[in-house]
């Protein structure tokens, strides 16, 4: 373990009951999170990317504290829960409509330290000028503001408590393309400055590639590729990156859209595969895949797939 | 050449609002000839939706206004035509895709159900005959076991498999137009490019035209043959998809392309456009995109018209030859 890492996950289950029978119990479980080992490292970002239903969402949450893994352990390098703060998707709904503006950008240290109104108020005037938003806003209300400005004030709200970490849960998806580029430039701007750690959330590859230092890809829970990003995206070692990375749109392909995929659709989590998880979807599938994969280094990243493991001299238990 | 399946011309539309009316379009033409993907691209609010919504009719009457211009699909004009004849034309020789699969399909009645009752609506073919169309056009959608899907509901089945099944309805009367407003943008990716795919391959097919609508520049650029860029209600640049994306004209183009992150070198900045889109209630006399470009000068103050810029390509802007040399 080095010494700079911010927080470390260590297999990480994460399951939710659903149902129950007659007596209460719960029919079957929902696994949202399968074994998730990582270290975030400090003044890093880290990028977690991932298609809707692989559990990205539940990391944030069990990263930000809101829940408690079923399973596995949360190591945090600081103070208090306060430390790390969120930005979200949609900001419409995670703004309080019913606040002005500098109460809900004082909002999490209002939680924390009742501290007079005039103290509030000036820090929420600092953090505005900070994020890009004229003072005379404080006292408007988020109706009032468009989408960009509005993830604006989100960022300000998470900026307020002086975190070690924030959680950026798809804070451009909502965004056009080119308010999305104000806000990436913004976050990078405020990391530099503040030596903030990032846990960029995303589907959109180019978005990560361009911000983070490192990329988790994740699939049914698990992490199935971790390493640098530029490295994993450049040549993406696992099956599921590869088929991805093949996926996203390009102004650069040529040649059309190529031959339609086969099978799109994601294994249940509620009865989870044996073997490799990716198993039913991969092209390289063979006699090693019937078991669990574990995560194996190769030369840049640490891939959770056997095949790999084959082309790579590295020795592993499987 | 023949009548173009969908036809523009001037288009204005305006929303009465408290604050003075929402001049959501102003002056847009277009058309769609037969067997051609057209895409229309642009932001949140530059009225990609509003100009295809009111082409088929579809915005509620009295929500707004139509100030100028004209519209016809299929070479016939569409004020002329009854709401009944809307109808007919809808689902039949026009049909429609939408952003939402959740939304788009009747929760309480299978899939079998509601795909059988646009084929009869539409079609001659009856029972077994509409049974086994309603399978056929799900197998060329890849769903595999059609038969047990056609007595599923829509809540059973995942994102994509219902916008494939609303592909597959789209296309059960083989209509002409096909209106697809952000087919793909709820999806992942990997079933998006499944998605695009299978539309692709089906207008083909079919020789079915093709509007398509999306904020996504990327697959604009891989799914269309020509494109319309919207900028505040108005087109600001037209023209071959892989033309215009590749050497665009207009500047507000330009910088689209610019502050996509896919090229960008992670050290530096990302190239974003400063300022947002203008309020459409006083919409700006001049060029839209004048406040917010880096080449703006005096002659933007009265409004640019779409000028050639090369063979099939135009671009709405006094500074065109400026840029292009």
């Amino acid at each position: 373990m080095t010494t700079d890492s911010v927080m470390t996950l260590s297999n990480i289950h994460m399951r939710f009951p659903f149902g129950e029978d007659w007596r209460g119990r719960p029919r079957g479980y929902v696994h949202a999170l399968n074994g998730i080992d990582l270290e975030i490292l400090r003044g890093k970002t880290l990028g977690v990317v991932g298609e809707s239903g692989c559990g990205k969402s539940t990391l944030a949450q069990v990263l930000m504290g809101i829940r408690k893994p079923s399973e596995g352990e949360v190591t945090r390098n600081f103070g208090a829960d306060h430390d790390v703060q969120i930005v979200f998707q949609d900001p419409q709904s995670s703004l309080n409509a019913r606040m002005p503006v500098w109460r809900v950008i004082t909002e999490p240290v209002f939680a924390v330290s009742k501290r007079p109104k005039a103290e509030l108020r000036a820090l929420a005037a600092d953090l505005a000028a900070k994020v890009g938003l004229r003072p005379e806003v404080l006292d408007r209300y988020p109706h009032e503001f468009s989408g960009g400005q509005r993830q604006r004030i989100a960022i300000a709200r998470a900026l307020s408590s002086d975190p070690d970490v924030i959680v950026l849960d798809e804070p451009t998806s909502a965004l056009d393309i080119s308010i999305q580029a104000q806000i990436l430039n913004l976050l990078k701007d405020l990391q530099a400055e503040r030596g903030l750690t990032y846990i960029f959330i995303s589907h959109d590859i180019s978005v990560v590639r361009y911000l983070c230092d490192e990329v988790a890809v994740m699939y049914l829970g698990q992490v199935v590729e971790h390493g640098a990003s530029e490295a994993v995206l450049a040549a993406p070692k696992h099956p599921y990156t590869r088929l991805l990375l093949d996926s996203i749109p390009t102004m650069r392909a040529t040649g059309g859209l190529g031959e339609a995929l086969s099978n799109t659709d994601l294994p249940s989590n509620r009865n989870l595969p044996t073997g490799c998880f990716f198993k039913d979807r991969c092209e390289q599938a063979g006699a090693g895949c019937d078991v669990r994969q574990n995560m194996v280094p190769s030369e840049q990243a640490q891939v959770r797939c056997c095949q790999t493991v084959a082309t790579t001299p590295q020795k592993v238990s499987a | 050449m023949a009548d173009p399946v969908l036809k523009i011309d001037g288009l204005e539309v305006l929303f009465p609002g408290f604050s003075g009316d929402v001049h959501a379009v102003n002056g847009v033409d277009l058309d769609v000839q037969r067997g051609e993907i057209v895409g229309l691209v642009g932001e949140s609010g530059s009225a990609k939706s509003v100009t295809a919504m009111t082409a088929l009719g579809l915005l509620p009457p009295g929500a707004f206004r139509q100030s100028a211009g004209t519209i016809s699909i299929l070479g016939r004009d569409v004020a002329t035509m009854s709401e009944r004849e809307m109808n007919k034309l809808r689902g039949g020789d026009v049909a429609m895709i939408f952003q939402e699969p959740q939304t788009a399909l009747n929760p309480t009645k299978t899939i079998g159900k509601q795909m059988l009752r646009v084929i009869e609506l539409h079609s001659d073919l009856r029972g077994m005959a509409a049974r086994d169309r309603a399978i056929e056009l799900l197998k060329d959608m890849r769903i595999n076991d059609a038969e047990e899907i056609l007595g599923r509901y829509p809540f059973e089945l995942s994102g994509g498999m219902r916008q494939r099944i609303l592909i597959g309805m789209a296309f059960a009367c083989s209509p002409k137009l096909l209106v697809a407003d952000e087919p793909t943008t709820a999806l992942d990716v990997t079933v998006q490019r499944q998605v695009l795919q299978l539309l692709h391959a089906k207008a083909r097919q079919t020789g079915a035209s093709v509007l398509f609508i999306s904020h996504d520049l990327a697959v604009i650029s891989q799914f269309c043959d020509r494109i319309y860029v919207m900028y505040a209600g108005r087109v600001v640049e037209s023209g071959p998809a892989q033309k215009v994306l590749g050497n665009p004209q207009h500047p507000y183009t330009a910088a689209l392309i610019e502050a996509l992150p896919e090229d960008a070198d992670p050290g530096a900045p990302l190239a974003s456009i400063p300022g947002t889109v203008p309020n459409l209630v006083n919409p700006p006399k001049g060029c839209a995109f004048q406040a917010r470009c880096r080449h703006a000068h005096a002659a933007c103050d009265s409004r640019p018209v779409l000028t050639d810029v090369g063979s099939k390509h135009q671009a709405a802007c006094w500074l065109r030859e400026e840029i292009s040399a």
